[in-house]
């Protein structure tokens, strides 16, 4: 009787212990904010929603899955399951192939200056006027592709962005995903 | 122009101090030695037999495990880890245990306890005491009659009769009674319970001179054996100080509150599992708090557990089971006393 | 003067070798074939090359200036020729390439033209700085930081205390110990020196016990401007956290300086380099080198920066050897490489030849917790290496990763023999990285949202007007294109005039 006592009033000490020291679990709103900060914000749309923001909404409401995010890859998935508590998962290939950071790259022999990729990045990191040369702002491009369909004469394509210590040069585009 | 072609990243330090785990564990085995041998002088060989049965079980159990987990056999098996579990466990066992207790309650402590959590460093539990109780719990009457001390009877065990004991178990053995009774914690607890005053107990032959009759010269074994790890800087001094500091105070409160039921401060610590466990059980880092805050709660923890158990629960001692419930704490404890980092400044 | 010590948590005693290379005088390196000058020896920007390859240069001649603030100039260590200005392997633990002026030496060793200064005191501290910045001078302990930095900050702030630093706590090296040896008044008058370029109202420097000799040369020399202070033997007493704790009893603020607490502190080599490009001209262009360990004869070196490391090993008797590793700075942080090509820059105070480095494989963890006890940043390394483990990095930050200062006395006590300094390296790197990509995603998250802001806002313009037209009625309607018809035509009407009167004036 008295074993069973202690051993209750253990428990019972262990119990608000552990409660008092179970972390701050955020409202739905903020998690949406919390999700969004761990993404990448290239806003390519390859997970299935219109940007990053969406796509933290999805998780949140409507239970979207976390490996659907190809630019984040594994690094990404990995501290969504920790922030959700769930399983680390491989990307889903359906949305695409993790890969090193790429940069867009016009073409300025080729390009016309027909504003469509300009209007589809959706960070305004390529400059430019109608039917006046484009050119994509290297730092400010987030590698989301979107301006490769659009454009006509298929002037950009996608280099891989070399980031050595201060140093930022560009390398032949690698097309296989590590 | 030598070259080198090997792109080996070493990173610093180069230098490391003569130390290992194999180094660690060498010398917690070295310091139970006395121990072991006084144990065999008061309570004989069994001691000894249950002590390499359960050392040959265990380094089996653990060749089995790592064979299965797919770990380096030679690198692992002879870290000493399930050597000192394996005397731990067989310390803790009555000499005339029958020999499939004892492997029960190795595989429990080896399989279970320590490789089913993840091996050496990721056990929670301390595997020895979690075998302890795995074996006490299932098999109470054969964990609970031990031989008597040397000096009280002449009849003593043969060691025939000691194998048969263990071989074949206690039924096999006619005289078994005579050469059997309960440990100086038992009686003591079955007498008071009797109703009887601790000076009268106290009169019984199971007492020596200040404590169990031959158990106090075991005790007094573990604390030399402890003291010499701690000059060789094995063991932390925190660790048995505060421990034994907690039984003392607490056992001596209850002693001036009422002595005639209360056992003094110092029978206390020279009886049952708490001189072993000072130094050899509470101190395991593996399954310990890992802060220096934590290591002192979490002793303070298992002395208050010990002394309650020991005093109002059916057991007579406690050590095994205040052990493994700190030891489920150890995690929260850790999380709790995170030491202030050289130049943080502690807001609140 | 007798300075009440704090000493400073964990720490070690570690068998300090010191008396393989510290007994012997140090010897002048004789000239190598090839001398190569990295661009970047210090913390900060890399120098840019003011010559060309075929460019004649002298000793202590500028061959590239410093770029930007944090920057120093590099020297060209003896006369010669540029033979090449390329990548060079220079000391680097993953053995990178980097770029470098390589120089032919001519052999004469001529002088360029130096502006000895007679008297320091005369000099007003600002321009001490200047001084000592174009000769080029580093923080000679490891680090490398440009020293004259530290110089400004302390003639901005109200300088309490100037600490020099002569604690070489790792274990072989000797170098600080042999300088003060040899010339203990570069040290002491270069501490003079700092101490009024700063204004510093204190001034120490501290040894510890086991440089008697050094303590006794500097003894002789300083009268009660400077406090000379022995510290008993310990490891990492040369950090500078730990050298201020110990000293005044004072932490260092997690992620804080020295200099908020009104404390400056320049290594004792520093000093005596800073002394010399003022007093005598000469820019930083040699320093001591200790080579230890398994050579034959281990000794110090002066040697000129730039020479291989190879040539000042071959100076002391070095033989290759099966199984022996190379370690450039002590063996307790140390960078192990795995050539003997690359040139002894201004940080490169030691070139170990060992055989016993730790080879032994890593054990499980079993919390013995004796990295807690030696950890002088009284840090929990064992909870650090679970959560780099596990890639935790928020857990790493909370548990104040970054205040690591990679001394190794968790790595050397530790019973597993697990590489934890490795893991927290490793650690530190990936979330610098990730910190990089995380601002980047930021500032791409403002740009969308701005970027969809305007969208918005000219779809609500349009929208604007649209409405606009749907409110005025039919019959309205036809008089408001009836309007805007008129309007246009007024405008035409008004263009075609100015046109005219356009021409009328030509």
């Amino acid at each position: 009787m008295t074993g069973i006592l202690i051993v209750l009033a253990f428990t019972v000490v262990i119990a608000v212990l552990l409660y008092y020291s179970r972390g701050e679990v955020p409202e739905q709103e903020k998690l949406v904010d919390i999700i969004d900060s761990l993404l990448p914000q290239t806003q390519c749309g390859q997970c299935g929603y219109p940007g990053c923001k969406p796509y933290a909404d999805a998780i949140v409401h409507n239970h979207a899955d976390i490996n659907q995010c190809p630019p984040g890859g594994r690094n990404t998935i990995r501290q969504l399951a920790d922030l959700l508590g769930g399983e680390i998962k491989p990307l889903n290939p359906a949305h695409g192939k993790a890969g090193p950071k790429r940069v867009a790259f016009i073409d300025e022999d080729i390009c016309i200056g027909c504003v469509k990729c300009i209007k589809a990045c959706p960070v305004d990191a390529i400059v430019g006027a109608p039917e006046q040369m484009h050119t994509v702002i290297t730092l400010e491009c987030t590698g989301c592709e979107l301006c490769v369909a659009p454009c006509p004469v298929d002037c950009i394509s996608m280099l891989v962005f070399v980031q050595g210590g201060r140093r930022v040069k560009l390398g032949p585009a690698m097309r296989t995903s590590s | 122009m030598m070259t080198r072609n090997e792109t080996v990243i070493i990173s610093s330090p180069h230098l490391h101090a003569v130390t290992s785990i194999n180094h660690v564990m060498t010398r917690v085995i070295y310091a139970l030695i006395p121990g072991i041998l006084l144990s065999a002088w008061f309570f004989g060989s069994g001691v000894l037999i249950q002590s390499l049965l359960a050392v040959l079980f265990a380094l089996c159990a653990e060749a089995l495990m790592l064979y299965l987990r797919e770990k380096p056999l030679r690198l692992f098996l002879f870290d000493g880890s399930a050597v000192v579990t394996a005397l731990l466990f067989a310390l803790c066992l009555s000499p005339y245990t029958p020999v499939w207790v004892n492997f029960t309650g190795i595989c429990f402590a080896i399989i279970v306890a320590k490789h089913l959590y993840g091996g050496i460093g990721y056990n929670m539990f301390n595997p020895a005491m979690a075998g302890y109780v795995f074996v006490l719990l299932c098999f109470p009457v054969n964990m609970t009659t031990w031989p008597l001390p040397a000096g009280i009877t002449d009849q003593q065990a043969t060691l025939l009769q000691i194998l048969s004991i263990i071989f074949t178990g206690p039924s096999s053995l006619e005289n078994f009674d005579s050469l059997s009774g309960a440990t100086t914690l038992g009686w003591t607890k079955s007498q008071l319970s009797g109703m009887f005053m601790i000076t009268e107990i106290r009169n019984s032959p199971l007492f020596g001179s200040f404590a169990g009759k031959g158990t106090e010269w075991i005790a007094v074994a573990w604390l030399c054996g402890g003291i010499w790890l701690l000059i060789q800087r094995i063991i932390k001094w925190e660790m048995p100080v505060f421990f034994i500091g907690t039984v003392f105070l607490i056992s001596l409160l209850f002693y001036w509150y009422d002595s005639s039921i209360y056992l003094s401060p110092v029978l206390t610590l020279f009886t049952g599992g708490i001189m072993l466990a000072t130094f050899f059980i509470i101190t395991d880092p593996v399954t310990a708090s890992a802060t220096p805050r934590g290591r002192i709660i979490y002793v303070i923890g298992i002395g208050l557990l010990t002394y309650i158990i020991r005093t109002w629960s059916a057991y007579p001692d406690g050590v095994a089971f205040a052990v493994l419930l700190m030891n489920a704490v150890v995690p929260l404890v850790d999380n709790y006393t995170r030491p202030r980092v050289f130049g943080e400044i502690k807001h609140g | 003067m007798n300075r009440e010590l704090y000493p400073f948590p964990g720490g070690l005693q570690i068998p300090p070798h010191k008396e393989l290379s510290n007994a012997k005088t140090s010897l002048i390196t004789p000239l190598p074939d090839s001398i190569i000058l990295p661009l970047q020896q210090h913390i900060g920007t890399p120098a840019v090359p003011l010559v060309k390859t075929g460019d004649k240069v002298l000793k202590g001649q500028i061959i590239a200036r410093a770029d930007g603030y944090v920057s120093v100039p590099v020297h060209a260590s003896t006369s010669g020729k540029i033979i090449d200005i390329g990548n060079y392997t220079v000391p680097d633990p993953l053995g990178l390439k980097a770029p470098c002026i390589v120089i032919e030496p001519d052999g004469d060793d001529v002088w360029f033209e130096i502006k000895p200064t007679h008297d320091y005191a005369s000099i007003d501290p600002k321009d001490l700085q200047d001084v000592i910045r174009e000769a080029g001078i580093v923080g000679l302990g490891g680090a490398g930081f440009p020293a004259h930095v530290k110089l400004r900050e302390g003639t901005e702030s109200a300088v309490d205390t100037l600490i020099i630093n002569a604690v070489e706590c790792e274990p072989f090296i000797s170098c600080d110990d042999r300088l003060i040896r040899e010339k203990p008044g570069y040290i002491v008058n270069g501490t003079r020196m700092i101490r009024h370029a700063i204004q510093a109202k204190y001034c120490v420097i501290a040894l510890e016990a086991d440089m008697p000799e050094a303590y006794a040369a500097l003894k002789e020399l300083i009268d009660d401007d400077i406090d000379l202070i022995q510290l008993p033997v310990k490891y990492p007493q040369g950090g500078e956290r730990q050298l201020i704790k110990v000293l005044t009893g004072m932490e260092v603020p997690s992620g804080g300086l020295p200099i908020h607490m009104g404390i400056v502190m320049h290594n004792a080599a520093t000093a005596a380099a800073a002394y010399r490009a003022v007093i005598r001209g000469e820019p930083l262009i040699s320093r001591y080198v200790t080579v230890s360990g398994e050579v034959n004869d281990p000794r110090n070196l002066q040697v000129l920066l730039g020479t291989p490391v190879k040539h000042c090993a071959d100076q002391c008797g070095y033989e290759d050897k099966e199984g022996q590793a190379i370690i450039l700075g002590g063996p307790m942080m140390g960078m192990y490489v795995n050539n003997m090509h690359m040139p002894v820059i201004k940080t490169t105070n030691c070139v170990l030849v060992t055989s016993t480095y730790n080879k032994s494989p890593e054990m499980p963890c079993i919390r013995c917790g004796q990295c807690v006890d030696v950890c002088p940043e009284k840090l929990l390394p064992q909870q650090l290496f679970w959560h780099a483990h596990a890639k935790n990095y928020d857990r790493l930050r909370e548990y104040h990763l970054f205040d690591c200062i990679e001394c190794g006395c968790c790595s050397f006590v530790c019973p597993s023999n697990i590489r934890l300094v490795q893991y927290y390296r490793k650690a530190k790197r990936q979330i610098t990285q990730d910190e990089q990509t995380r601002s980047g995603a930021d500032h791409a998250r403002e740009r969308f949202i701005a970027r969809n802001a305007r969208l918005a806002r000219e779809e609500q313009t349009q929208n604007n007007e649209l409405l606009a037209g749907s409110d005025i009625g039919e019959l309205d309607k036809q008089a408001f294109i009836q309007a805007a018809v008129e309007r246009t035509r007024a405008k035409r009407a008004q263009l075609g005039k100015q046109e005219n009167s356009d021409d009328d004036q030509e």
